[in-house]
């Protein structure tokens, strides 16, 4: 059977939800038939309600299956140009001026999918900020997905997704073609690090950044996890520290303690000194 | 905006003519080097080449190197789109003028993003368009 019944697509809701925080309104009962049915056949079952039954008594395999199915991990090099204009222009050399006697940056991509937009600020610091290679930084990456967790340490990407967005000189510098995958330097790959995080879960002790992106993930959430979700990222972020949100995405109205920032054709939002 | 499509596959010149199209950009043919650079000097000059590798008569470095060979064509992009993708020919591409590199397969987004890298914006694709043998994902 290839189409989920209401009873399934119903009970997926509310697991989304709690697992990931995701709101699956009613009008994507598509996204479910056509994000499930290789898990269906990945795992030699017969249906969705073969998928939600094996939830339902606590199959761990099949529940990460399915949240990473229903994860979007559309992404690409320096996805969308604004963001890392403002980072060029405005956003790091403010915080290489500040942080000059610490000698110290850390950077958190919060839904980092299979790793391109914090390889993108990792090629993007080393090819334009040589003045931070003494300094100690931290480029983190965290993502729900076990899966594309997975594949952002690998560091190795299809020629697909090599095309997207990735400028030529940058591919010739810092990727070696493995068979048909390409390969980011490990010159980049050892200065990030990823991790398997839910942003909707409590959070684990962790430190403070200096510049957190997190775009296109509030879209997903409804108001109530927006704030959360906001409030938490503030209280993880440096004074003075800043916030990257998508094109459609804004602090304004959920929390305070941001300043926005017009920056080219986008905006950041600054944290307010405490 | 005017791009010349050199390729020696029809379907793949067919793909990208469908592509540019869908962005607004007129669309010249050529099926190998030489052919394009008749069609140059021909006029009118366009602004963007997309240049294949692999090609009979005139190959597509030869054709990137007579092209930057004239002064008087150096405001043109060039991008290659090629299954050509050894390390060491994609820097002999960009070395010889190149200004992008599209790997086959590629996706309608993919050319949308290249075409910005090179800062000509133009009319977006509808979503979901796919395209170069690929599927979206």
């Amino acid at each position: 059977m290839t189409t989920a019944t209401a009873e399934d697509f119903q009970y997926l809701q509310g697991f989304l939800l709690d697992r990931s925080a995701i709101v699956l309104s009613e009008d994507k009962q598509y996204l479910v038939e056509t994000r499930l049915l290789p898990v269906v056949q990945r795992h030699g079952v017969e249906s969705i309600t073969d998928l939600v039954r094996a939830i339902r008594r606590g199959d761990k395999t099949v529940e990460t299956a399915v949240v990473d199915a229903m994860t979007t991990n559309e992404t690409s090099w320096f996805r969308d140009a604004a963001p890392f204009d403002a980072l060029r222009n405005l956003v790091l050399p403010e915080l290489v001026a500040s942080n000059v006697t610490r000698r110290r940056l850390a950077i958190w991509s919060a839904a980092c999918s299979t790793g391109q937009e914090l390889y993108s600020v990792a090629m993007l610091l080393d090819s334009e900020f040589s003045d931070l290679a003494s300094w100690r930084v931290d480029l983190h990456g965290t993502d729900l997905s076990t899966t594309v967790v997975q594949r952002a340490r690998t560091g190795s990407f299809t020629a697909l997704e090599i095309n997207r967005g990735l400028p030529a000189t940058l591919l010739v510098r810092y990727f070696r073609r493995e068979g048909a995958q390409f390969v980011i330097a490990d010159s980049i790959r050892s200065r990030v690090r990823f991790e398997l995080f839910n942003l909707a879960r409590p959070w684990p002790p962790m430190q403070d950044y200096d510049v957190i992106l997190l775009r296109n993930v509030l879209i997903y959430f409804d108001v109530e996890t927006k704030r959360d979700v906001l409030e938490r990222v503030r209280g993880r972020l440096r004074p003075g520290g800043f916030l990257l949100l998508g094109t459609a995405e804004t602090t304004r109205g959920l929390v305070d303690g941001f300043r926005p920032i017009p920056v080219g054709a986008t905006t950041v939002f600054r944290r307010e000194e405490s | 905006m005017r791009a010349l499509v050199v390729d020696d596959s029809r379907a793949m010149r067919s793909l990208l003519r469908q592509i540019l199209l869908q962005l607004g950009i007129e669309v010249a043919e050529a099926a190998e080097g030489r052919a394009a650079i008749d069609l140059v000097e021909a006029g009118p000059v366009p602004e963007l080449v997309l240049v294949d590798w692999h090609m009979p008569v005139m190959d597509g470095l030869e054709l990137v190197t007579e092209l930057r060979a004239h002064k008087e064509w150096r405001h043109m992009a060039i991008m290659m789109v090629t299954t050509e993708s050894e390390h060491e020919n994609m820097v002999r591409a960009l070395l010889a003028g190149a200004n992008e590199y599209l790997i086959k397969p590629f996706t309608a987004d993919a050319v949308v993003e290249k075409l910005s890298l090179l800062g000509l914006h133009c009319a977006t694709v509808p979503a979901g368009d796919s395209y170069g043998g690929a599927t979206q994902p």
